[in-house]
């Protein structure tokens, strides 16, 4: 039933205006960027920052929108034989899918055509999209949860983008006047762990590895090189960026099992 | 029963070899210079052999073969030549060749086992009050010290490949290591695995070119209270650290290439107590630091390439009035580290790949001055491990509002006319 | 076909809904479901459909609990009070969608021309008007033989000629022995109608009874006046 929910929510989404919004954003963002510098590597580092910040906002606003918008469409499967796990799976998946491919068509299209895969850049690149991904499934299974919590459209909208703001900025600021503060002690468990607790962190980090920071982690000492730059690392980082999605994939289903409608 | 004709025999062989012995004895003095060759069938057998038999400025030529040869002492004016396969093996023990003489040649030798000592610096050629001396095209592998240079002076060092598998400072010694030299020139050799590539101290008026230097444990190149020098179109690769130019005067520095040196402390050039220098048209790729200044004044930094660097260039304490102008810094993670407010040198007309302000007069200068100094780049000295949020959204806020009004970092460091175009030269 | 409730208890943050609400539909017939605003009319029918979760009580179907699972839907129509639909879809798409989620057999063209919705099959449902919409909506509420109806409020914004077609269609369904339950607003539908009356007030089913059973025990004359009397 999963599968049909899914269809349906995702038919229903790529036949929206926003889906195509999105779509040529990333399209012209690309081919823009592209422009300006022939340079696939630059180019990238400069997609990288937009990526890692754009992708989780756009993933909590469609989420909690698409969440308030098709609430007819909820209630309408709710009234059939259909498991509610199923219908609020089917319809996140819908939405991530949806957001994941337009990200990938809308930033791939313009970088196939600058050569891509003869270019040395194109695991970086495809790095870049796997953490655009993990993003978009992560903060729009948050922010669908934040709107299963929240009966008021408002107060839901100004959570999720509360959400945002802590992951992209807050956290970051925490993070950092920590470090400073507590300079005097040990640090690098710390940090290490601290980094895996945010999701946008992680990415960014798991992408840099592949561009620039390498040179730099030499200079903080091996342990940051050690730990993200083996296969352990990379195998750990991955697999937090999927408990990031099954934590509040799962929460989502228990939500909506107690969920009134 | 020895008969009379074998008797006859025996003398008249005898004679023939007196002959041959007085030929070679007697002819060197009458003309200026012959030839010996080594071989294990020839006459002579072993190079030390050759050496003391040879005359003042004869040539010796070495045939393929392994020849054992430790301390080797050569003090008169002679040419060793290696033909193809001729190896001197060292036996561990000690210096295999050491020249003490003037106008002496080494050529085309494989150079195996020499000495490791951790009280004497054993060198596979080890030169002392030498003159005119020219070491070509020699291999050495895996010598403790490889070519040992001490008090000479209007020497050649050409064409060396130098292999080490050092992985510890301590017991490792350089490749080219030169000690109170002048008009030395270093010219073309490679040199990997050990401590530092070339090592010069004491050493003026010299010059490095055309070497690779790659991977050694230290420094690719090392310079110490030397003067007067140049180095030019050398490559220093994922060394421990690339160059390292220290408490010298009058230095030219160029064309030459500094990749991937990363570390803990790692950089492509150090400038310590260095003055009068120039650094022009090199390019500095990939390093954790690209060039770390230290006390350093009078510099002038021109037409180089900082690309991909950690950071580009860091300034800490003590350097006065250097200038860099119409340098190109092109995607480095920082271009400018300071560890002070203080700064008294000059970034004038530099192109920063990181610039994004306009150009209204069309004049290719921008029309709003860089701060190449990010607030980043100063928390990042203070807590190395701040580094993991490089590139993060709150750390792109905090330097952008220290650069509308600098607070921790130095406000007058400003490239008022930044170039919109890299340079090319 | 049974619906037993039993001991049904629905607060929503501080408010009381329903107070341990009991009763029991054992055979086929027309329930109307009445009582002032707010006074959880919708809510038990959604309890019934597993949309809303009581805090405690059971639902039970042919003697099987069913407020916690989702299968026994498949034996229910449901008519929402408010007609919401995706806005992209057209009538036909959502016929199409309902028939392939319920994987039953449908008989919507019989309905389709009895409402006279021919002309709005092709047409997005965010076009359509209110009446036109609950015509949709009665068309996919209708077109499975379900033994169980729950229309909430189905006449809103209809026509007469449609609420005459309705009105016909629901006596329709009682002849095939369904249980059919329903909330309206509009007092003669129920006169016309229902075989029982279950009147909800402040949490608690205040009386459950035939019609003539409740004028009786009001002493009025007919069905609006009775229910004004217990309102008073």
């Amino acid at each position: 039933m999963i599968s049909k929910v899914l269809k349906y929510s995702f038919s229903d989404l790529i036949r929206s205006r926003w889906s195509y919004v999105y779509l040529v954003f990333y399209l012209v963002l690309g081919f823009t960027l592209l422009f300006l510098n022939t340079n696939l590597s630059k180019a990238i580092i400069t997609l990288m920052n937009i990526v890692v910040i754009l992708t989780p906002l756009i993933g909590t606003i469609f989420g909690v929108m698409y969440y308030y918008n098709s609430r007819e469409f909820t209630e309408l499967l709710l009234a059939q034989p259909i498991k509610r796990s199923s219908i609020f799976l089917g319809q996140y998946l819908g939405i991530s899918l949806s957001l994941t491919i337009s990200l990938v068509a809308g930033l791939g299209i313009p970088f196939l055509i600058y050569g891509l895969f003869q270019s040395s850049v194109i695991l970086d690149f495809i790095m870049l999209l796997l953490s655009g991904a993990f993003l978009t499934f992560i903060f729009v299974a948050l922010s669908v949860n934040i709107a299963l919590l929240n009966t008021n459209k408002i107060k839901g909208f100004g959570y999720a983008i509360l959400m945002w703001l802590f992951f992209a900025v807050i956290y970051d600021g925490i993070f950092l006047i920590s470090l400073v503060l507590f300079d005097d002690y040990p640090l690098d468990q710390f940090t290490l762990v601290a980094s895996l607790f945010n999701p946008i962190d992680l990415s960014r980090i798991m992408i840099l590895l592949k561009l620039d920071i390498s040179a730099l982690l030499g200079y903080t000492g091996a342990l940051f090189q050690k730990f993200f730059g083996t296969y352990l690392g990379s195998f750990i980082s991955f697999g937090t960026l999927l408990l990031w999605v099954i934590i509040p994939v799962s929460l989502m289903t228990r939500f909506s099992n107690k969920k009134d409608f | 029963m020895i008969s009379i004709e074998t008797i006859s025999k025996l003398l008249v062989r005898k004679s023939v070899i007196l002959l041959i012995h007085i030929s070679i004895y007697l002819v060197p003095l009458a003309t200026t210079a012959s030839v010996y060759h080594v071989c294990e069938t020839c006459q002579i057998k072993s190079l030390g052999e050759a050496v003391v038999t040879a005359n003042r400025h004869d040539t010796i030529k070495v045939r393929s073969g392994r020849y054992e040869c430790t301390n080797l002492e050569i003090t008169k004016p002679l040419s060793l030549i290696g033909e193809t396969g001729a190896i001197l093996d060292g036996k561990n023990l000690g210096y295999v060749l050491k020249l003490l003489g003037d106008h002496i040649t080494v050529r085309g030798f494989k150079i195996i086992n020499a000495g490791k000592s951790y009280t004497k610096d054993y060198a596979a050629i080890y030169a002392f009050k030498a003159s005119q001396f020219k070491i070509l095209d020699n291999e050495m592998v895996n010598p403790f010290f490889g070519i040992l240079i001490e008090k000479s002076d209007n020497g050649l060092v050409q064409g060396n490949f130098l292999s080490g598998e050092s992985s510890k400072e301590d017991d490792s010694g350089n490749g080219i290591h030169l000690w109170h030299c002048k008009n030395v020139d270093i010219v073309d050799n490679e040199i990997h695995g050990l401590r530092d590539g070339i090592y010069l101290e004491f050493v003026d008026s010299s010059k490095v070119r055309d070497n690779y230097a790659h991977h050694n444990i230290r420094y690719g190149l090392h310079f110490m209270f030397s003067n007067q020098d140049t180095y030019l179109n050398n490559t220093f690769e994922s060394n421990g650290a690339g160059v390292a130019v220290m408490f010298s005067k009058f230095i030219t520095m160029k064309k030459n290439r500094f990749l991937q040196n990363w570390g803990t402390s790692s950089y492509g050039l150090l400038l310590k107590e260095i003055y009068d220098a120039d650094v022009t048209e090199n390019e500095f790729k990939e390093n954790t630091i690209g060039i770390f200044i230290e006390g350093s004044t009078r510099v002038n930094y021109f037409h180089n390439d900082f690309s991909q660097n950690g950071w580009a260039v860091k300034v800490s304490g003590g350097c006065y009035t250097n200038k860099f102008f119409k340098n190109n810094f092109l995607s480095n993670a920082f271009d400018v580290s300071y560890n002070s407010r203080m700064n008294d040198n000059s970034f004038h007309g530099n192109y920063w790949s990181e610039y994004t302000g306009y150009d209204l007069d069309d004049d290719e200068i921008g029309d709003i001055p860089y701060r190449p100094v990010k607030l980043f780049s100063y928390i990042v000295n203070k807590t190395p491990e701040t580094i993991i949020l490089l590139r993060s959204l709150f750390v792109d806020i905090i330097n952008f509002s220290e650069r509308v009004s600098p607070v921790f970092t130095p406000d007058d460091l400003v490239d008022e006319q930044p170039s919109l175009k890299p340079f090319q030269w | 076909m049974v619906i037993s409730i039993s001991n049904i208890t629905k607060k929503f943050g501080n408010l009381t809904v329903l107070k341990g609400i009991n009763f029991d539909l054992d055979r086929g017939g027309i329930f109307a479901v009445l009582g002032p605003n707010g006074s959880g009319k919708t809510t038990i029918l959604k309890i019934i459909l597993g949309m809303v979760i009581p805090q405690s009580g059971e639902v039970m179907i042919d003697g099987k609990v069913v407020n916690k699972s989702w299968g026994h839907r498949k034996g229910i129509g449901y008519l929402p009070q408010i007609a919401r639909f995706p806005d992209n879809l057209t009538v036909n798409e959502l016929i199409s969608m309902i028939k392939d989620i319920r994987q039953m057999p449908a008989e919507e063209k019989v309905l389709i021309e009895k409402f006279g919705m021919e002309p709005f099959l092709n047409q997005k449902l965010s076009n359509l008007s209110g009446g036109t919409r609950q015509k949709v909506n009665i068309i996919l509420t209708f077109m499975f033989d379900s033994p169980i109806l729950i229309l909430d409020e189905p006449t809103a914004g209809l026509d007469p000629l449609s609420l005459v077609r309705l009105k016909e269609l629901i006596q329709q369904e009682k002849e095939k022995g369904k249980i059919i339950l329903i909330t309206t607003h509009i007092l003669n539908l129920v006169e016309s109608l229902a075989d029982e009356i279950i009147f909800l007030l402040e949490g608690d089913i205040y009386f459950k009874g035939s019609v003539q059973e409740l004028t009786k025990k009001t002493g009025m004359n007919d069905l609006e006046h009775s229910i004004a009397r217990i309102l008073e």
